[in-house]
């Protein structure tokens, strides 16, 4: 073990050193000038972001436990630039609410060391790794719920989003262990080699499924969604339903076509259940909210549902497609999140009816939602129609057309509710509308790299070709 | 002159040409982008629509000229790798059925930007959407990739929503929210259906591939067909209103603008037609074989119906929904009955109805903008009052109802000629059906002219009603011209459309 080898761990450690500098940073910044810490978080973080994209080899540390390749590292910088946007995002929020209660670095280390356990969880070789990895990023994600220690609700999120993570990761822990009961090992390149479809394998492989639905919001372990999104800070719920859900899908993909390919007959039919389950609640719940966040949360479960129609393959396609949609994703969620944010801040308003009339004060801003609304819809020529589109490809050409078209009735469904928000912003009229505001630079960056991302990324194609080449791991 | 102008630097790189349809209006829309007031956006929006009705009229000459040394089913093809894992393609080309209906649109555009030369509220967004739904509309036509088709389809469909929903009148919100979910649902199911088609495309041992040009030589085994042909053929035909999906038509039309109206009903329905004929039947013709029965039923039905329910209605823009149910009900019967006059016809019939239907809301919307009222028992003796108008309203009635010397009598007697060829009773019996639609058409065509036009005039204030203005005549004309053209000389477009019908044939029949 050399230093070079240490290399392998880059993000991991240049994540851990930039949290440490933080805190250490904070003595010397002087008491009036508070705000300057998130000044220095974006940028320290616009580095490690950037510093993630040189080339990396392939390659495991710690025999096994640890392991990168071009994928793993390609989910990395994925979830990198969807906490860096987040992050101008939530600067102001930061400097006005948080940072003046002497509590910026608690925020930093919080969101930060979530953000290094998914690191682990997506780099794991085995599942002590796997489960400290998960551990690692939803505990912190708890503290953050409850960050507004002002509102009542805010401590009810924190609750609930812990308890109901430790029964999920408890439950995940235990198929571990009956995994490990039947194959003798926690590595994954050895349980692959001895799995078979035993009942208590299939047992196991239930229970640490149902761990990871349980992040990702699959119904029926979704009930937590919508209340914890409600009460949390808008930055945080935006954290959970993106970053936390994507780094759940990446880890849940790898595992499912990797190790437990062999089982593929017994978790076919189970996910083409919870999919059609996840779709169809997800939509119909999201039809008579009114709260944005709440909207939002259940939107997110019905994404969740899409994302099992790239799952069900298990094929290099449905990797490329996931990977795909979840990117994708990632940007449409966080522009829809980052105009509900901005909003929340200046006005304190959060419900559909606030947003009437919103394009007659603030177009830009209503232009960014439509966006992330159609993008997140599906509709062309915005990058979401494009995930879709492709991920129902990856569907059908496994023949699920009954699945295909089960989801092609939920995004109608959705349509709907998504035309609802649009009908508020542009054609409802509002005696007392949202007063003209401006951001200030920080979130119109945010907000404008999302909107690049969503035209862009579907138009681009060769972004496609290079994930569908990544996805060769599998292989 | 422009036209001219705009054919000589075009034919230097006729290769292009067809991309240009979708660009130009990119291009305006991004100019309008930046322009402020009414007075600026509209002359932005009549410039782009004007390059554009020019470069189609170029594309008539420019196709005639080509087809004369050409004989492949598509020229001016242009194809560029797009996704290449799904072996997705930005492919386009154009036979003379397609020429035609680029031409409708640019026409049709370009009337409904003169008719909404007083369009004050939000006027730069409402030519903004009404661009990206002719840009929808226009790529449509050119695509022969299924994936840049139905990309193309749902862009042309979205900014119904927002042009309803805003510019509206009556209960618009519901009217655009049914609208779009019924047409997005359709198209929705058409994807799978595309899906379907995709997945079968290799059935002879090539590859996978969206293009229509490969699909068309490639057996694709009967129970695909049989399931993915009610798929495809209904995603599309909602769009063309097939009875019983037709319910999003009059409310979608009543509650839109005029010139969203005129668009909707004279261009975009006609994706319905053109989809079904090129993707559905075309793609899939043992599938249409073993449907056509039941589509009959639902289009023979949906002829009749409308007819009927154009005659129980009241407003003005409600009349002529149903009429076009009625008439694009008549497409589709046309197309499934699977001969070349028939489908000759059809193809004639959606022009024509563009045109007309296009008049119709033209005048309806000029009507309403006077009086105020769009109830014929509220109007009468309109003739005295605004003569032009109700002058022009009688002559597009006289086309709808197919009198000779206008479109609407070729295009009907090809269908019906067509449709007498088929021999067994149940074609008979649906042919007789249909054809009883045109005597209900006189009814209620001139009821309205009736109750509306003639007799006393009704209302005091009707007596100072506002002139025509030029803009308003313009749009007018455009809009007449063709349907007086296309009664005339029917043989340039007939022979256009002939030439295309050939591998139609080949494959179909």
């Amino acid at each position: 073990m050399n230093f070079s080898n240490f290399l392998l761990m880059r993000h991991e450690i240049l994540l851990l050193a930039i949290t440490l500098l933080l805190l250490v940073g904070e003595i010397f910044i002087h008491k009036n000038k508070k705000g300057s810490l998130v000044h220095l978080a974006i940028f320290l973080f616009g580095i490690h972001t950037a510093v993630g994209f040189l080339q990396i080899e392939e390659s495991s540390l710690f025999g096994g436990m640890f392991r990168t390749n071009n994928m793993i590292h390609f989910f990395k910088n994925v979830l990198n630039i969807g906490v860096f946007i987040l992050l101008l995002q939530s600067a102001e929020w930061l400097q006005e609410k948080i940072v003046n209660q002497d509590r910026g670095t608690e925020f930093f280390i919080l969101l930060f060391s979530s953000l290094l356990g998914m690191y682990f969880m997506i780099s794991s070789g085995d599942f002590l790794m796997f489960y400290i990895g998960l551990e690692l990023s939803t505990l912190p994600v708890a503290a953050l719920a409850a960050f507004e220690t002002s509102k009542r609700i805010s401590s009810e999120s924190g609750i609930k989003l812990i308890l109901s993570a430790a029964l999920a990761s408890g439950v995940s822990l235990f198929g571990i262990s009956m995994l490990y009961a039947t194959s003798g090992s926690i590595y994954f390149n050895e349980i692959v080699e001895v799995i078979s479809a035993s009942n208590l394998t299939v047992l196991g492989f239930f229970l640490f499924f149902a761990g990871l639905a349980f992040k990702i919001s699959l119904v029926p372990f979704h009930f937590w969604t919508a209340d914890v999104y409600e009460g949390a800070p808008i930055s945080v719920a935006s954290y959970l339903s993106v970053i936390s859900k994507g780094a759940a899908v990446f880890i849940l993909m790898i595992l499912m076509f990797t190790i437990f390919k062999p089982l593929m007959h017994v978790w076919e039919n189970m996910v083409y259940v919870v999919a059609i389950a996840t779709m169809f609640i997800g939509n119909l719940f999201a039809l008579r909210q009114q709260n944005m966040k709440r909207f939002l949360a259940f939107s997110s479960i019905a994404q969740a549902g899409f994302i099992l129609l790239g799952l069900i393959t298990g094929t290099q396609l449905g990797v490329a497609t996931i990977v795909y949609f979840v990117l994708i994703y990632i940007f449409s969620n966080l522009a829809a999140f980052g105009v509900v944010q901005a909003i929340s801040l200046k006005t304190g308003k959060e419900n559909m009816d606030d947003y009437n009339g919103l394009y007659r004060t603030n177009p830009n801003l209503s232009l960014v939602m439509m966006l992330a609304l159609f993008s997140l819809a599906g509709i062309p020529p915005v990058a979401g129609f494009f995930g879709k589109f492709f991920l129902f490809t990856a569907a059908a050409s496994k023949g699920y057309y009954l699945l295909v078209f089960l989801a092609v009735v939920n995004v109608t469904i959705s349509l709907y509710y998504y035309l609802l928000v649009i009908r508020a912003m542009f054609i409802r009229k509002n005696e007392n509308p949202i007063p003209f505001f401006k951001n200030k630079l920080y979130m119109r960056l945010g907000l404008l790299i999302t909107v690049v991302g969503i035209l862009v990324l579907g138009l681009y194609s060769p972004l496609y070709d290079y994930i569908y080449e990544l996805s060769s791991f599998l292989n | 002159m422009t036209f001219f102008v705009i054919s000589k630097v075009f034919r230097i790189k006729n290769m292009d040409i067809l991309s240009l349809f979708v660009t130009v209006p990119v291009l305006t829309i991004l100019a309008l982008v930046f322009t402020k007031g009414l007075k600026q956006a509209r002359i932005v929006s009549m410039v782009g629509s004007l390059i554009q009705l020019g470069m189609a009229i170029n594309l008539v000459f420019a196709y005639f000229k080509e087809r004369a040394i050409n004989d492949s089913i598509m020229v001016f093809t242009k194809n560029v790798v797009w996704f290449e894992q799904f072996n997705i393609h930005y492919a386009i080309g154009v036979d003379g059925i397609s020429v035609a209906l680029l031409l409708l649109t640019a026409i049709v555009v370009l009337a409904g930007v003169f008719i909404s030369w007083k369009m004050t509220d939000l006027p730069k967004e409402f030519f903004i959407s009404l661009l990206v739904l002719s840009t929808g509309v226009y790529g449509f036509f050119i695509s022969i990739d299924l994936f840049t088709m139905f990309v193309f389809y749902e862009i042309a469909v979205i900014p119904m929503y927002l042009l309803i929903g805003i510019w509206g009148t009556g209960p618009k919100e519901y009217s655009a929210m049914k609208l779009t979910l019924m047409l997005m649902g359709a198209s929705a199911v058409l994807l799978v259906g595309v899906l379907g088609i995709y997945f079968n495309s290799n059935a002879d041992g090539g590859a996978l591939t969206f293009n229509i040009l490969e699909i068309a030589q490639v057996n694709i085994p009967f129970e695909a067909q049989k399931l993915f042909f009610p798929l495809t053929f209904i995603g599309f035909a909602v769009l063309g209103a097939l009875f019983p999906f037709h319910t999003w038509s009059p409310d979608g039309h009543a509650s839109a603008p005029t010139a969203v109206s005129m668009l909707h009903a004279g261009v975009l329905m006609k994706l319905g037609g053109y989809g079904v004929f090129r993707v559905a039947m075309y793609l899939l013709p043992e599938g249409a074989m073993h449907w056509d029965w039941f589509f009959i039923i639902l289009a023979a039905t949906g002829v009749i119906y409308g007819a009927f329910g154009a005659i129980k209605q009241k407003d003005l823009k409600y009349i002529n929904a149903y009429s076009s149910v009625s008439h694009l009900g008549m497409v589709l019967f046309a197309l499934l009955m699977l001969n070349k006059t028939a489908w000759n016809g059809a193809i004639l019939q959606s022009l024509s109805h563009g045109f007309m239907t296009a008049l119709f809301f033209a005048l309806i919307g000029m009507i309403y903008g006077r009086t105020h009222t769009r109830d014929i028992t509220k109007l009468g003796g309109l003739l005295k009052v605004i003569p032009f108008i109700s002058a022009i309203y009688v002559i597009a009635g006289l086309a709808s109802l197919g009198l000779p010397g206008f479109s609407g009598f070729i295009a009907e007697m090809n269908i019906f000629v067509g449709a007498f060829q088929n021999e067994g009773m149940f074609y008979r019996i649906a042919t007789i059906i249909s054809v009883s639609a045109i005597v209900v058409t006189a009814v209620y065509i001139l009821r309205v002219v009736g109750i509306m036009l003639m007799g006393p005039v009704k209302n005091e204030a009707f007596l100072n009603l506002p002139t025509v203005t030029w803009y308003e005549k313009t749009g007018i004309l455009l809009l007449l011209i063709p349907i007086v053209a296309m009664g005339v000389a029917p043989l340039w477009l007939s022979d256009m459309i002939l030439d295309s019908l050939q591998p139609f044939i080949q494959r179909v029949l």
